[in-house]
């Protein structure tokens, strides 16, 4: 079967294949014409930005106020309203109650028991679900009792059990703020779009500048990143509240506020819980990149044993850190169900409705009396600790030696077959080219607007003297990406069209969601060391969810008038699958590798620590100088870099719909 | 004595669309065609009603011919475009925020036809919520709602929740939360539509039994016409947002204003909506013990069929007015046209 071109496809084809040409000679070329500054951006032009925003920064740190209020004034007293809550959870989880500083120090209360805490979370499963659950999460914190990972793991839960309400509790007034007052929507609802598009440790460095290297930090980075779900969702859970029930509360002659408080949300709680859920998970996400800005606990562990390349320990704070994610995901699930099917109670007396407060308490009360005499009932014994620190490095080491051979061939295939040629072109393509293409892109995707955002900001990247970093992370992001959707995608129909594969395919995408991103990295590094393709398999397995599941859903929902069309008229499977199902599902299928090109950037500042030499090894240099203008400037151009390929893919799917006529 | 009104509206307009109010200010009463090419919707259209005290109103229609925004306008769940909403004679159109609070707190009450119980509360804190969002004294409150409860035929299934309740049960729970103040007026909004028929029958009963209890002024919405005529006193048959006709059932059946309505009205069993008196022959002489003017003609027909004579008629006094005989009764049982 031939067919012919259309003259707009010969032409896409020809650029196309200009702009890879021009890529992998470009550095040839430009010598020979001994015009170096085509593929270097030169330096004279670069436009000051780094010292023009830390110079703002310092402005706003020093002298911004309004009337009496200083700036530092309002960051002074976040800051307070955060460490207050903070600081007593600290002490109850993990340092005790403590009067006095430094060596005068008194202890006056230690933290609570680790058997009081473990039944505390015991008696939380059974509340929340059965005995089943029960046992879960206690063998999850008994786990972390054993493996010597308690002390670290309550500094990470105790920031987590306050960033959690902070971030639901703020999420939800947002959004009822919002669900109100449709202006205030208007203004929240393209924040957020662009909140989803920048990658969180854009704005770590300007957090880190602000409120100073420490836990409050860490935790107003996490708030902030967790919270913008949770406003969607409240706006959506609220708006989908039955409009008869909307109805019923005001024909009750409830006043504004029981309208809301006691009628609408009650009613929508099951989604809001949902949003709760995604709280959680974010925050958990954050534990590493928050410990880059000062939270301690188990991030911090598997940050410094990744700096010191430590395997053994950082796997075990890795895991350490899954098993409390596994914990307490399961338990805010169950939670979550609770409230949506509230249990009769026999009417009974205080105590007997509270049995398990009431044990709990009288637990740590108990333990806390009797730990004077016996240290054991506090903390658990450090003899007794096993450690797997040893087994994992061993274990690595082994891997190593022996098969050593296989790895590195594995990982020189790949740099020299498929990474180092992405890098060489994408390097090597002359910048002032690259936003002319990237220009056209735009305008042929999504007409003129598009176009002049493409420009803009790419050219922005390049005048701020960033271009040759910017391609190393489109590279990066890029072959990730590619890899991750050759995967997934092909995943994805094989979990739609065979039932049992999906089960399978289900299950493995939802254990690598709930791990925390960096977890990842550790088992990679082991094997690999640090490196490109290190963080390469990192980011695909991170990013690689999203690229299966619309993949999916987008084949399952193809119509099935048009398969049984498809069958009626002799197609075979294949058939099917290529000419009817996949062309369908292209929609869905782009906005999945939308989804899995965010995850990869956001990816990005983890992978720094593997050596890599990109937009995010610049934030994360940044960060540990405390460098604003270079963090920002940075964190800024990963966000365009993020935004020009959200709209450009987004611009791509909503042709699709528009051609198979899905949308008009 | 005429029984005085109690809710009537004047003129009422709901139009949907962007300049709905602009197509009004234009033209006080456009027609279909002007609403249509002016881009806007019009749910209700110049409805006038006047509602008696104690009277079941019935408004039925079909799908989408405005009977909800109607009623939503009456009770001002939804600002009519145009007109005036006159309830115990004050426009409540003209109350303020507080004032329609404690209307609705106090002579109102609504029940929805997906029951719209608030799913996180139990029966009785459905029932008792109304009263709790007043701060009324809790055990007052309490023994207000338990009562509801026991007269609706829900006793014992006070702690239960809205999603273990079947459907009648559900809607019993929504009835008892809308009596539970004690309004004077009680807007029903396709109450038992989403309930199956045999179910849907049993709370006619229901509800006809709670009303000669109670004596509320209702307004009743339907699209089934047999449930109309079962319920009603008066029935108000709309059509593209316009009132078409306003009658008591057997007024329908005999003179339908229009084509449509008599369309409505074909499948109806006759029998079961025309009265002895609508039917009987005034004046004429019959025998036997006299039959009520009031009755239903398909109570008494077997009766009269066996009859050799004709049978007399009387009225509510006792006084004969008139009689019916066989051929009256088979033209309203298997006859089409007009009766005789
Ligand atoms: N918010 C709205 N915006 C625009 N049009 C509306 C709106 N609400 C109702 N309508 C239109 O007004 C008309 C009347 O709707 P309404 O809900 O009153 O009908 P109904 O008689 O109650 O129908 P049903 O038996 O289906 O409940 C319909 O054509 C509907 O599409
Ligand atoms: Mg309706």
């Amino acid at each position: 079967m031939t067919r012919s071109l259309s003259s707009r496809q010969l032409t896409v084809l020809a650029l196309v294949l200009l702009t890879i040409a021009l890529g992998y000679f470009g550095r040839d070329l430009a010598k020979a014409m001994d015009a170096r500054w085509l593929v270097k951006f030169p330096s004279a032009w670069v436009i000051p930005f780094k010292t023009w925003i830390s110079a703002a920064m310092g402005w706003l740190i020093e002298d911004a106020a309004i009337g009496a209020v200083s700036f530092t004034g309002v960051t002074r007293a976040v800051a307070w309203l955060i460490e207050q809550p903070y600081d007593l959870m600290l002490a109850l989880l993990a340092t005790g109650f403590v009067s006095g500083q430094g060596s005068a120090a008194q202890v006056l209360l230690p933290a609570a028991s680790w058997i009081a805490v473990t039944a505390a979370v015991i008696a939380l499963g059974h509340y929340c679900r059965d005995w089943g659950l029960a046992a879960l999460v206690g063998a999850c914190f008994a786990y972390l009792a054993v493996f010597g990972q308690w002390d670290s793991a309550m500094v990470t839960l105790a920031s987590v059990l306050i960033a959690v309400p902070i971030g639901a509790g703020g999420g939800l007034l947002l959004g009822v703020l919002a669900y109100r007052h449709p202006l205030f929507e208007r203004l929240v609802s393209p924040i957020l779009d662009l909140m989803q598009t920048i990658p969180i440790f854009a704005y770590l460095v300007p957090i880190l500048f602000m409120f100073g290297f420490g836990p409050v930090s860490a935790l107003v980075a996490t708030i902030i990143y967790a919270t913008p779900p949770m406003v969607r969702i409240t706006i959506m859970a609220l708006k989908a509240v039955d409009p008869e029930i909307l109805d019923f509360g005001r024909m009750a002659g409830t006043t504004r506020r029981q309208l809301m408080w006691r009628v609408l949300v009650p009613s929508a709680s099951h989604s809001l819980m949902v949003g709760v859920n995604q709280v959680i998970m974010l925050t958990l996400n954050m534990v590493i990149i928050a410990s880059m800005i000062g939270a301690g606990g188990l991030g911090f562990d598997v940050l410094a044993a990744l700096r010191r390349l430590d395997i053994g320990a950082g796997f075990e704070a890795g895991i350490a850190i899954v098993v409390l994610a596994i914990a307490v995901d399961r338990l805010s699930q169950a939670f979550a169900e609770r409230m949506g099917q509230v249990r009769r109670q026999a009417p009974r007396s205080w105590a007997a409705r509270h049995k398990r407060t009431v044990l709990i308490a009288a637990l740590l009360a108990v333990t806390w009396l009797l730990g004077r005499f016996s240290p054991l009932l506090l903390d658990y014994p450090e003899s007794q600790t096993i450690t797997t620190g040893a087994f994992w490095s061993d274990t690595v080491q082994y891997l190593n030696v022996n098969y050593f051979d296989y790895f590195e061939a594995v990982k020189v295939f790949f740099l020299s077959w498929f990474m180092l040629p992405i890098k060489k072109v994408l390097l090597g393509i002359p910048w002032p080219w690259a936003i002319a293409m990237l220009t056209l892109l735009g305008w042929h995707a999504g007409g003129w607007r598009l176009a002049l955002l493409c420009g803009v900001m790419s050219a922005l990247i390049a005048v701020s003297g960033l271009w040759a970093k910017a391609m190393v992370t489109v590279y990066l992001c890029g072959a990730s990406v590619i890899l991750a959707t050759l995967i997934g995608v092909p995943l994805g129909v094989l979990a739609a069209l065979n039932s049992r594969a999906g089960a399978a395919i289900n299950l493995l995408i939802d254990t690598l969601q709930t791990l925390p991103s960096f977890v990842y990295l550790i088992p990679v590094v082991m094997l690999f060391r640090v490196g490109d393709f290190t963080a390469l398999i990192a980011i695909v397995l991170y990013a690689l969810a999203p690229a299966v599941r619309y993949a999916a859903h987008g084949v399952r929902s193809v119509s099935n008038e048009l398969i049984e069309a498809g069958l009626v008229s002799g197609c075979t499977r294949t058939q099917l699958l290529r000419h009817i199902r996949l062309p369908m599902a292209l929609p869905e299928i782009l906005l999945g590798i939308n989804q899995t090109i965010m995850l990869a950037l956001s990816m990005l500042v983890i992978t720094a620590l593997v050596g890599t030499r990109d937009l995010g090894q610049e934030v994360y240099i940044a960060l540990t100088k405390a460098d604003t203008g270079r963090g920002l400037a940075a964190g800024l151009a990963i966000a365009f870099i993020a935004i020009i390929a959200d709209r450009l893919v987004n611009a791509g799917a909503r042709g699709a719909r528009a051609r198979f006529g899905l949308e008009s | 004595m005429k029984p005085k009104t109690k809710l009537s509206c004047r003129n009422v307009w709901k139009l949907y669309g962007a300049n709905a109010a602009a197509v009004l200010q234009k033209d006080p009463n456009p027609s279909g065609a002007d609403i249509r090419s002016a881009g806007v919707i019009g749910a209700v259209r110049n409805a006038n009603i006047d509602i008696a005290e104690g009277e079941i109103f019935i408004i039925m229609g079909l799908s989408g011919s405005g009977k909800s925004t109607l009623v939503r306008c009456l009770s001002r769940l939804i600002e009519p475009t145009a007109g005036e909403i006159l309830f115990d004679g004050a426009d409540l159109l003209r109350a303020s925020e507080s004032e329609l609070i404690e209307i609705r707190r106090h002579k109102m009450g609504m029940v929805f036809q997906h029951f719209a119980l608030l799913p996180h509360l139990t029966v009785l804190q459905n029932v008792m919520f109304p009263l709790t969002i007043q701060a009324a004294p809790k055990a007052a409150a309490e023994a207000k709602a338990r009562d509801v409860v026991e007269l609706v035929g829900l006793k014992g299934r006070e702690d239960y929740y809205p999603r273990e309740l079947s459907g009648g049960q559900q809607q019993r729970v929504g009835i008892a939360r809308s009596l539970v103040t004690e309004p004077d007026l009680w807007f029903l909004d396709e109450p038992f539509s989403a309930l199956d028929p045999l179910i849907r029958r049993e709370m006619q009963d229901e509800f006809l039994r709670l009303q000669a209890r109670l004596h509320k002024t209702i307004v009743f919405i339907t699209h089934d016409f047999e449930e109309a005529v079962r319920l009603a006193d008066r029935i108000a048959i709309m059509k593209d947002g316009e009132v078409i006709q306003v009658a008591t059932p057997e007024e329908l059946l005999m003179n339908p204003a229009t084509d449509y309505v008599a369309e409505f009205t074909r499948h109806i069993p006759r029998s079961k909506v025309l009265t002895v008196g609508g039917v009987m022959t005034a004046g004429a002489a019959g025998e036997g013990e006299p039959i009520l003017q009031s009755m239903r003609v398909s109570e008494v027909a077997e009766r009269i069929i066996s009859a050799e004579a004709p049978l007399a008629v009387a009225n509510d006094a006792g006084d004969i007015i008139g009689a019916i005989d066989r051929k009256a009764v088979a033209h309203v049982l298997f006859g089409g046209g007009e009766p005789a």
